[in-house]
Formats: C-alpha cells, structure tokens, sequence
C-alpha cells in the first residue's frame, strides 16, 4: 500500500509536468496547427536559466520570473523567425523546423550553461511528508499545486477574456476569425509566449525534484506530445489527462516492471494510440474530402 | 452485358445519409451519366464505385463480379479507372511520366529486377513509354509530353488525368466533372473525346454539370438528387421529367438541353 | 531513349570520378578518413533519400538502422563468434526484417504523427541498446573486431576509404535504376498523390514498406561500416541527434537528389572537422541548418542549383 500511493504520487508529479507540456503543445496547436516540438525546451530553459541567474547571484524569486520572460521572449522569436516565415508549409516540415529550433536551443543551452545537471532548492524544504507509509516530497505539493492552478487560470482566460475568446475562434477557423477582425498573427504569437511560460513555470517547480540539464528537454517534448495524442490532440482537457495518465502509467511501469524502460513507456503508448484510436480519448476523427 | 453495376448503395457522413439506396447498372460500352444538383452525391457515388469510400449498405458488381469495399487499387487492376473533380495530378512528374504511372498495372517487373534494371526493366520501361505516348496524341497532348505537369495549364491538366486513366487500358472509366472549367472549345473537344473512348469498346460512366455536354454523348442518363435517384432514362426522358425540371434543370437548363440535341 | 541512358549513367561516372579522383588531393590519411565518413553518411543519407525525397515519407528515426548494423558487427564476433562479414549481412537482414514489422503500422500514418512515429522508434531502439548492456555494453559502448576477409585485415583510412566508396557507388546506381523503373515511378507518384496512385493500380502500402525497407538496410550497412572502421559502437549511433543528422544531410543535399545525398554528407560531415572551433557549437549549427534550409531553401541546394542553372534533374 504504501508502495502504490509512493508511486502514485510520483506518477501525479510528472504526470503534472507533462500535463503542463501537454497543454503548452495544445495551445500553439489549436492556434496555428503547428506541432512545436520546441515546448520540451521551454521547460529546460526555465529551470536552467533560474539555476544559472541565481548561481550570478540573482535572488531566486527575481531570477525565477526573470527566467520566465526569457522563455516567453525565445518562444516569441521562434514564432517571429522560424514559424511565420514558413506559414503554408506542409506539415512535415514546420516539425522539421520545430525539431531544429529544439536542437539550436539545446545547443545554445549547452554553450551558455554547461552539460552537467542541475537543481535548484525546494520551496519548503526537503524533508518528506509521510502519508500512508508512502514518502512524500513537499516540492511534489508545490508541483501539483501549481499545475492546477495554471490549468485553472488557463481555463478561466480562454472562457471568460475577450482575449480567450479570440482564441477559441482562430483555433476554430483561422480566415474567419480574421473575417471579423481578429488579429490571429497576433493570438498565435500570443499562444506562443503562453506557452512558453507554461512550459518555464514548469520547469522551474520541477526541477528541485528531478534536477535539469542542457538536453532535458527532448525526452519530455516527446513524452508531452505522447500525452497530448492520448488525450486527443486538440483538447486542452485531453492534454491534462493524457499528461497525468502517461505520469501515472511511467510510475507504476518503472515501479512494478523495470525502471530501465521508464523512458519507452511514452513510446510505446504513442504507437498504441495511433494504432488503436488515433483521435485520443477526446479528439474528434478528421474526414477527407477528396 | 452488365459491366457496372450498384445496388441498393448507401453511404453515410456524420449522421447524413449521403447516398440512399440508389441502384443502377451500366451496359458495356455505353456512356452512361450521371447529373443532379450539387450536393447530391454524384462525386461520392463515384467514389464508392472506385473503392475510396466503403458503403454502409448494398453492392458494388464489376463484369458481374462482387467487388464491394475492395481497395481502390485491386479494383484498377481488374480494369475499372477514373479521373477526378480536384485534379490529382503528380505535378512533379512529367506529362509522359504521369502517364506512364497510369500503365502501372500492365507492368511486369518486380522491385528487384527493377533494382538490377536488367533487361526485362529497359524493355517494359520502353513499352510502357510508347504506349503513355500514344495516350497522350489520343487527347492531343502529344507536344506536353516532356513538360512537367505543374507548368501545364488547367485544361491541359483535364485531359493528362483522362489519357493517365486510358493508360491502364480501363473496361471502365469514370469521369468526373471533366468539363468542369473548360470553355465551349474545350468542351466540344471533350465530347469527340469521349465518344471516342466509347467507341473503343471503353464503358464510361460520366459524372458531369455541362448539360449540352451531357445530352450529347450520353446513351443513358441518371438523375441524382439529395443522395436519392430522381429518374433514369434517355436523354429525351430525362430532360422532359417534370421532376428532373424541378429539382435541377429548371427553365434555362431544359432549353439549354433542348438546344443540344435540337 | 539514348539521351535518358547517357543521363543516367552520367551521373555514376561523375560520382565515380570524384571518388576516384578525390584522393589524388589528399596529404595524409587524415583526409582519406574524413573522407570515408562521408561516404559512409552519404549511403544512409541515400537511403533515407529514397524515403524521403522520392516516396515523400518521413523518418526522424533512422539512426536507429544505423545502430542496428553497428551493433550487429559488434554482437556478432564478441558474443555469437560470427565472422564480421556474415554480422554485417545480418545486421542488415535484421534491420529489414525490423523495418518491415514496424513499417507495416506505422506506414499508415501521415504528416506529424508519421514524423513523430518514427522518432519514437529510433528512441526506443537508443533506450534498447543503452539498457541491455549484458550484450551490448551499456552507455559506455563496446569494442568492434576488425572486419577479416580471406585473412586480410580491413583497418585503417585508406582501405575503408575504398571500401565506403565503392559500396556507396552501387547504393547510387541501386538508387538510380530504382528510380527510373515502375517502381520508381509507382513510388514518386504515391509521393504526389497517393489517392491518384491507388486508383492507377498501385499497391501503395506496400510499395512504402518495401521503400522504408530498402532504406533501412541502406542504413544498416552504413552503421556496420561506421563501426567497422571505429572500432567502436556507442549508443548514441542510434541516438536522436544521429537521427537529425541524417534528415539534416537530406534536406541539406536536396530530396530527391542522388548527389545531394552526397553533398548534404559531406557538409554535415566535414563542417565541424574543417571548423574545429565550431566543435562545441556543432549541435547549435545542426538545429540553426536544418531550420535555415526548412523555411528558405526547402528544396536544398543540389535541386536549387540545378535550378538555377537550368540543368538536369539528377
């Protein structure tokens, strides 16, 4: 018992990491069909820009926001620079760009940072909470606490903002929307640094659990589109669920089977998803017209 | 003899019956059409007869033989060919390439021979090479052979896809909306075009807006509307159907009619 | 038709001269390895063309073919005592045999999702050859025996220099026949149009297994070279950077273009030696290439080229 709530609970915690990605890769999805396989690095650059602000003797609070504006402005660039100049292309090849714009960032991550990992210091403290018999980190709290609290944000933003609502209509149908004078250039590049600072805020509640390093982010864009397919690409609630499902599936593989193939979990539940139901648990099936 | 046949053919989308029942068989080496409003279903029903679409309910029959729900390509190597309303040209192949992928399924050479290119390849390849040639001068595009397909004009384009469909020496060519686009010129050529194919001993079954067009070469003409056959019959029949006038050829289009076959 | 043969074999003769040709401006041995590199790169890079440039797929897993041969010449001899010739042969079968039983799915998927297919498999193929380290060595690699032919010793820049040559000559004139064949053009047309294709007959799900196949082994034999001549194997052959690289060199050289596949090898190969300061930043340059050339120069630059300079298609 207390192994599974153990493994539960770490399951919830990445799962809300990947939840967060997830949800980042659905926002600029919706927004302009691109898959930007760039979100994983977002998450890096938040918790290595915090780390390396705060090593140059940045207070951490200041560092952490400054880290943030740092992601949103690389997410706004690779917009600006990598996306918009390649508007029409087909699908294949804005991943090709989102790919490369992952590689440049991990390489500049490796220039500006270094290749060693890593952490930044819990926000209460690392003594476990016990729960059950089960060891529970605070930072976990922290982690779930504020995914939650983004997804809601996020949630009320979209519903309730004019802005949202904006949103919502490009996502919907990006030539009408401009019909009735939406500035979509303008709400892509706003999903852009949204994301982008979902992916940073992310990154920086996660990483005194699972530290960072400069190529970090790879493996989590992966796994985030993973959750993003399972839950149903398009679905901000689908991405949510896709997220904490893949966390809790990785947490209890890794504990019951074999924690040396935590990593292909995410692999093998993209394959199934294409496979058995490609629309995800809460996509809707495309037709082609021919 | 029955080449084409349907019946009792349904289809939905998303909860629209977009065909409903509909049955009708085509003698061989007629020029069989097909007409009604847009919307009606004309395209979908060709593209349930070429295996793009998998009916709910009923039979698709091929020289007698049940071929419901097979893929697109065993139905094209028993002989049954079409063309498109949006073009699907290869746009980056050549006039004479894209004809020679339409001779696919009288090639016979496997990946390895093709591989090795061992004689057997150079002598289909110039098989296959003449026989795109001679397509192309049937519709009078002998000249755009060497042209790649993208550089070629929109009328031009029409008729690459109908001598890419003849290539595979079809029993059976679906036509749809080849006049679509095309001026008067073009259209009258299309009709000698056509009626040449059928004299060949090639069915059509034609999928088309232009009503002179229609009356003209048709031998038997079928009315869809709303997914559901309205009338079937001759040209004189169809034109004159109170029905047919109501639901589609209203005023302009029966003297339109009229005047085709007048 | 004479004109099509002289064009076709034009090309082989040229790429025979530059590899003939080519070491008469070498110095040192130095060159000659640089230079097998690029070969053995280009022969990947060729195969992923073939899928790529020509039948229009995507793979963002390739390397993980490649790992599939560099490790079967190491496995092999170490762990099964076959002789490296007969593990260079079935790594390549494997490869097939793999690429066959995974392409028959995953085939079936188009745009991002086939892209984002194939990067998971060449990942998982990574993670495979990184945790079975009782045959494989683990993170750190294994040792790679020489390859023995008849007795003699295939080691050294010079020898394998003349052994990736050639062997990327005949993938070339493979490619090339290939190419100018029914199922060549079957395979471009499904590139077009894979609707258009199906109705004129064309088996199209089997044609991309069988080009993502032929890929694959093209690959394979690359790796198995790559290890031969290394004398080692790690798993980062199979990794997502190698994978990058691979499309890099594609979209670089040109897709659909037998000598880009070369020169976009090349670049990506003998870049970062020639530039050895740039030996750090060689991860930031792949990502700022492959985006360079995806959004200005999609077409890559042997085609760009060519159409520059009004010539043939190669």
């Amino acid at each position: 018992m207390a192994e599974f709530l153990q493994f539960l609970f770490s399951g919830l915690t990445v799962g809300a990491v990947y939840a967060l990605v997830a949800l980042g890769f659905t926002l600029v999805y919706n927004a302009c069909d691109v898959v930007n396989f760039a979100q994983g690095e977002f998450v890096m650059l938040g918790g290595m820009t915090t780390v390396f602000l705060a090593l140059a003797g940045v207070p951490l609070p200041l560092a952490a926001l400054l880290a943030v504006v740092a992601a949103v402005a690389v997410g706004l660039m690779l917009y600006r620079l990598a996306i918009e100049p390649a508007r029409g292309a087909s699908a294949v090849t804005l991943i090709m760009i989102t790919i490369g714009a992952s590689v440049f960032l991990r390489g500049l991550a490796q220039t500006l940072f270094d290749k060693r990992f890593h952490s930044l210091p819990p926000w209460f403290g690392s003594e476990p909470i016990r729960v059950g018999g089960a060891a529970i980190l605070p930072q976990s709290l922290v982690v779930l606490a504020g995914a939650a609290i983004i997804v809601v944000l996020l949630w009320q933003f979209i519903d309730r903002t004019l802005v949202g609502k904006a949103i919502t209509a490009t996502a919907a149908n990006r030539l009408a929307a401009r019909l009735v004078g939406i500035n979509t250039r303008r709400i892509v590049a706003l999903s852009f640094a949204v994301s982008a600072a979902i992916g940073a805020v992310a990154g920086i509640l996660v990483t005194p659990i699972t530290l960072t390093s400069y190529d970090a982010g790879t493996l989590l864009a992966l796994k985030a589109f993973a959750a993003a397919m399972l839950g149903g690409m398009g679905s901000a609630l689908g991405a949510v669920i896709g997220g904490v499902a893949l966390g809790m599936l990785e947490a209890f593989s890794a504990g019951y089977l074999s924690s040396n193939y935590k990593d292909a979990i995410a692999f093998l539940v993209i394959l199934a998803v294409l496979f058995a139901m490609p629309q995800g648990l809460l996509g809707r099936g495309k037709v082609d017209r021919v | 003899m029955i080449i084409l046949e349907a019946e009792g053919l349904a289809i939905t989308f998303g909860g629209i019956r977009a065909i409903d029942q509909v049955s009708l068989a085509v003698d061989g080496g007629q020029v069989f059409s097909i007409i009604g409003p847009n919307g009606a279903g004309k395209t979908t029903l060709l593209n349930l007869f070429s295996g793009l679409y998998r009916p709910l309910d009923g039979r698709v029959r091929l020289a007698g033989e049940d071929v419901t729900g097979q893929a697109p390509d065993r139905l094209a190597r028993r002989g049954l060919s079409r063309t498109f309303q949006n073009l699907q040209i290869f746009f980056r192949m050549t006039a004479l390439e894209n004809v020679m992928v339409g001779h696919h399924r009288l090639e016979r050479t496997g990946i390895l021979a093709d591989l090795l290119h061992l004689p057997a390849v150079r002598r289909q390849n110039a098989k296959t090479r003449q026989a795109a040639h001679a397509a192309l001068a049937r519709l009078g595009l002998a000249a755009q052979a060497d042209r790649v397909a993208s550089a070629l004009p929109y009328g031009a384009l029409k008729r690459l896809e109908i001598a890419r469909a003849l290539a595979s020496e079809p029993q059976v060519l679906l036509l749809d909306e080849p006049a679509a686009g095309c001026n008067p010129v073009e259209t009258k050529e299309l009709e000698g075009i056509i009626r040449a194919i059928a004299r060949d001993g090639v069915t059509v079954v034609l999928v088309e807006h232009d009503m002179r067009l229609v009356m003209n070469v048709s031998d038997r003409i079928h009315v869809l509307a709303n997914g559901r056959t309205l009338a079937e019959g001759g040209a004189a029949e169809v034109r004159t159907n109170p029905d047919v006038v109501a639901a589609y050829l209203g005023i302009h289009g029966t003297q339109e009619a009229t005047r085709a076959v007048g | 038709m004479p004109a099509i043969l002289t064009h076709r074999l034009a090309v082989l003769v040229a790429l025979a001269a530059i590899a003939v040709l080519l070491p008469l401006a070498f110095p040192s041995a130095y060159y000659y390895r640089v230079a097998a590199l690029v070969f053995v790169f280009a022969l990947a890079a060729l195969g992923l063309n073939l899928l790529m440039g020509f039948a229009g797929q995507v793979s963002l897993g390739h390397a993980g073919f490649l790992g599939i041969g560099a490790y079967a010449v190491a496995i092999g001899p170490t762990h099964l005592g076959l002789p490296s010739w007969a593990s260079l042969i079935g790594g390549a079968a494997l490869s097939g045999l793999v690429a066959f039983l995974v392409g028959r799915p995953i085939l079936r998927l188009k745009g991002h999702y086939l892209a984002v297919a194939t990067l998971g498999f060449g990942i998982l193929v990574a993670i495979v050859l990184t945790n079975e380290s009782g045959w494989t060595g683990g993170p750190d690699g294994m040792p790679v025996p020489s390859l023995r032919i008849f007795g003699w010793r295939a080691s050294g820049s010079v020898p394998w220099y003349w052994i990736s040559a050639a062997t990327f000559l005949v993938g070339a004139a493979l490619a090339i026949n290939l190419i100018d064949s029914p199922t060549g053009r079957a395979i471009r047309a499904i590139h077009d149009s894979e609707t258009a294709a199906g109705v004129l007959g064309v088996d199209v799900a089997r044609k991309k297994l069988a080009i993502f196949v032929i890929s694959a082994v093209y690959a394979s034999i690359a790796g198995s070279y790559l290890a031969l001549f290394n004398g080692l194997v790690t798993p980062d052959t199979a990794g997502f950077l190698r994978s990058i690289e691979l499309a890099a060199m594609v979209v670089l050289g040109g897709m659909g273009s037998i000598l880009g596949a070369l020169v976009g090898a090349a670049i990506l190969v003998v870049l970062p030696q020639v530039l050895t300061v740039l030996h750090d930043y060689e991860t930031l340059v792949l990502g700022l290439i492959l985006m360079g050339f995806m959004i200005f120069l999609r077409a890559g630059i042997v085609p760009s080229l060519a159409g520059v300079l009004g010539g043939a298609r190669t």
